[in-house]
């Protein structure tokens, strides 16, 4: 019989070993950024031209491990937990076949290991990119495969759960629109470690010897549909997430469930495209195919991303109005709750992510403006907006959320915690505004020296390059000290935090059950459908969230702008045809 | 509590979509198919593309190009490695190869007249990064690319490379003077 238990604060409903796979796979996640976020400290302050911490060896083993450690292991077992919530806690259904949900855990924890040895014995300071015929060492990719098979069979995890739940009928009507969203990140992923097994196999026996050759153009172009619809997994869960947060702390209703769904739609037709944003520049490419690739289509998938940027803010606003916050535009945001991390956190990953990594990701991805801004360090300015300030930070507002949901604890320093979205995303936004500006002074990303010692020839960046780097570091390490009070809460919350269930031990904490006591094998009542509207708001000519428009208007006139801009600066470099 | 609730209405897909969400979506729907034009037309317009010009070759086929280039042009040599620089007639096919850790020969063009500048790379991936004009190219060993350059300022310019090529990639460099 499956047990379940209620949370009496939520009442959400765990099913007991879903619980503890989502226990499980958010403290891997955690113990990732914790490596990664300390690598990133080293990287920064190497970067940071007055420091120049690491030597060049050591900076590039360093980098790679980074790369690999925060952008695949932290995001994705965090995923995996995230897909077990969506899928067995909101649809109030068993988690389907849980053991073998934890034999993909343990695939990805021996991937991580394995992957992690191959870079630190030196021989594997490849980037996580791993362009060939730059080789690295067997177990290198070895790791990224059984990571990403673990990945896979989580994801076959939450369909059967999802085939589960419709069988058993355990909800109402369709599902929430942040399974949905779980869902459009799942069907991405799967399409995606389908890419990464084709090129990372080869690659693997390429490795060992039982092939001989690799094409180099090929490698790149397949290795970027892995590369680049990973990062459309994480859109699609953190916008989830978003509208998970908006859910619970306002009761916000998506305005349209056809409107939200439609753009979910969209990621996924389109994932498959663009990957060509990272081939812009690459030799033996056809432009109608980078055009055509680059741009989703036609920016169809940048289209869903600006109606989720409408919709998730629009919602928690008519949810605000409704509660009476109607003075003006924008008290509703005004009398947000500004001093919860679980708010402030969402919001500032919804900003970030829309003003400073949306922005700069289509520009940057635009064919011929490509030609300014490859693999300079404009490239990690714009993704540590994306996946840092948006994904990371993201998951950082959920996990305050779910320490005493999931995990049955009190959150430990309340104080800090409330600073603690501030600090990171703002010190993570420096980082990213730097970036992109000391890149379109050229500077290169993936690089130890930027004064070129050594080099007879000599060069130097401007000044205000050097500068622009400096300011950066300063905000990286603003970022790490964000990052390290989120490890701080989370972890002394696990340990050490009140407990809100007797049986709530050390071992609880990191995945072992609650006492039995606590689970019961009734079956949770069928999940009913959203109340009805008590006023038909939808349909008639007003605008029900008058503010997030003006939002969404600044965030278009800003875009216009800087994407003029842009061609501007290129009409001004020698022509070339 | 619907976010993660199921829909309230059951035929959730025929509730009509609210005023403000449609303005927006027009809008931004317009906004991307301008983006979306702007790529066709700067390549029939803009005078800033790279070609779709590229051959497939081998190190030792390229290499001998360059050499051949290098003993009909050669002006003079840089540094202490005797560095060839090259004075190709403006209109003609300069080759120009990065290696581990090298751009090699040296290029000297004239100012305002065109060139056919190929680029191959002879071990891995290397990021032609032509500095302070900032032009950045990818460049794929076994691939021979060919852009048509018309440098329009003069000076002396540094290709730095910006794809991480190895354990010395930071010190790898090359010249191009624009007379
Ligand atoms: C905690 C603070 C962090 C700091 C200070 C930081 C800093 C940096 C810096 C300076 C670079 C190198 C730029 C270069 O030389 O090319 C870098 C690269 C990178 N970072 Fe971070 N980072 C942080 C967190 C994160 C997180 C949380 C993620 C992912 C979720 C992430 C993902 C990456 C990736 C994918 C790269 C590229 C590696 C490569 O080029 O192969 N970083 N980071
Ligand atoms: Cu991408
Ligand atoms: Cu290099």
């Amino acid at each position: 019989m499956s047990q379940f238990r209620q949370c009496p604060d939520t009442g959400l409903f765990f099913h007991k070993p879903a619980e503890s796979l989502m226990k499980a796979n958010a403290v891997a996640g955690a113990v990732c950024l914790l490596i990664g976020g300390i690598l990133g400290l080293l990287v920064i302050l190497t970067r940071w031209p007055a420091v120049h911490l690491l030597p060049a060896d050591a900076f590039y083993m360093v980098l790679t491990a980074h790369g690999i450690t925060c952008l695949i292991f932290w995001i994705i077992f965090f995923e995996m937990a995230i897909l077990y919530f969506a899928g067995s806690t909101l649809l109030r259904s068993r988690l389907a076949t849980p053991r073998w949900a934890w034999a993909g855990f343990v695939l990805m924890i021996v991937g991580v290991i394995s992957t992690l040895t191959a870079i630190f014995q030196g021989g594997s300071s490849v980037m996580m990119t791993s362009y060939v015929p730059m080789p690295a060492a067997p177990h290198f990719y070895l790791g990224l495969i059984l990571f990403a098979v673990g990945a896979l069979i989580g994801c076959f995890v939450f369909l059967g759960t999802l085939v589960v739940a419709k069988n058993e009928k355990t909800y109402e009507g369709s599902i929430p629109l942040v399974t949905f969203g779980a869902l459009t990140a799942c069907i991405i992923a799967i399409f995606t470690i389908a890419s990464g097994a084709e090129i990372l196999i080869p690659t693997f026996l390429w490795s060992v010897g039982y092939i001989s050759h690799i094409d180099a153009a090929m490698y790149r172009v397949i290795w970027w549909a892995l590369g680049h619809s990973s990062q459309q997994i994480n859109v699609s869960a953190h916008v989830a997430v978003w509208y998970l947060i908006a859910g619970v702390l306002f009761g916000a209703r998506p305005m349209s469930e056809k409107v939200s769904r439609a753009a979910y739609l969209l990621y996924i037709l389109f994932l498959q495209l663009a990957s060509a944003h990272h081939l812009l520049t690459d030799p033996g490419i056809s432009s109608d195919w980078k055009i055509f690739n680059t741009s989703y289509a036609m920016y169809l998938a940048v289209l869903a991303s600006m109606i989720h940027g409408l919709t998730v803010p629009g919602a928690i606003e008519v949810a605000q109005r409704n509660k009476g916050l109607t003075n003006g535009m924008f008290e509703w945001l005004r009398k947000a709750p500004w001093g919860n991390p679980v708010f402030s956190g969402m919001f500032i990953s919804l900003i970030g992510f829309g003003f400073l990594g949306g922005i700069s990701g289509v520009v940057m991805g635009t064919e011929q403006i490509s030609i300014i801004i490859h693999n300079t360090i404009y490239v990690p300015g714009h993704f540590h907006a994306t996946v840092v300030v948006g994904t990371t930070l993201a998951w950082m507002a959920l996990t305050y959320l779910l320490i005493p949901v999931l995990f049955r604890r009190k959150m430990i320093l309340p104080g800090l915690a409330k600073w603690q979205p501030y600090l990171f995303g703002g010190g993570m936004s420096i980082v990213a505004i730097f970036h992109m500006a000391a890149g379109t002074l050229g500077v290169a990303r993936r690089h130890w020296d930027m004064g070129f010692a050594g080099n007879p020839l000599g060069f130097e960046y401007p000044g205000t390059a050097y500068l622009l780097m400096g300011i950066a570091g300063v905000g990286g390490v603003i970022a790490v000290i964000g990052g390290a009070a989120y490890l701080l809460i989370t972890v002394g919350s696990l340990l050490f935090g009140e407990k809100l269930d007797a049986s709530a031990g050390i071992l609880q904490s990191f995945g072992v059950p609650l006492a039995d006591s606590v689970y019961s094998t009734e079956k949770p009542e069928r999940l009913p459908m959203a109340p009805a509207e008590a006023v038909e708001g939808h349909g008639d000519s007003g605008f029900e969230a008058p503010g997030t428009f003006v939002l969404a208007m600044v965030l278009l006139v800003s875009f216009v702008v800087y994407y003029f801009i842009n061609w501007k600066y290129l009409s001004e470099v020698w022509p070339l045809s | 509590m619907t976010s993660f609730m199921p829909p309230a209405q059951r035929i959730w897909w025929k509730v009509p979509v609210g005023r403000q969400e449609i303005v927006w979506i027009l809008i931004a729907l317009v906004w991307c198919l301008i983006m979306f034009f702007m790529m066709p037309y700067w390549h029939v317009y803009g005078k800033q593309n790279i070609s779709n010009e590229a051959y497939q070759t081998t190190p030792a086929k390229y290499q001998a190009k360059v050499q051949a280039m290098i003993d009909k042009y050669k002006v003079r040599e840089e540094t202490a490695q005797k560095i060839p620089v090259v004075a190709p007639p403006a209109g003609s096919d300069v080759y120009l190869l990065a290696r581990l850790w090298q751009w090699y020969p040296m290029l000297e063009l004239e100012k305002d007249k065109s060139y056919r500048l190929h680029i191959s790379s002879m071990d891995w991936n290397h990021g032609f990064s032509l500095q302070p004009v900032n032009i950045n190219m990818q460049i794929v060993p076994g691939y021979e690319m060919v852009v048509t350059v018309t440098p329009d300022k003069s000076g002396e310019y540094t290709i730095v490379c910006n794809e991480y090529c190895g354990i010395m990639h930071h010190t790898m460099l090359g010249k191009i003077w624009v007379k």
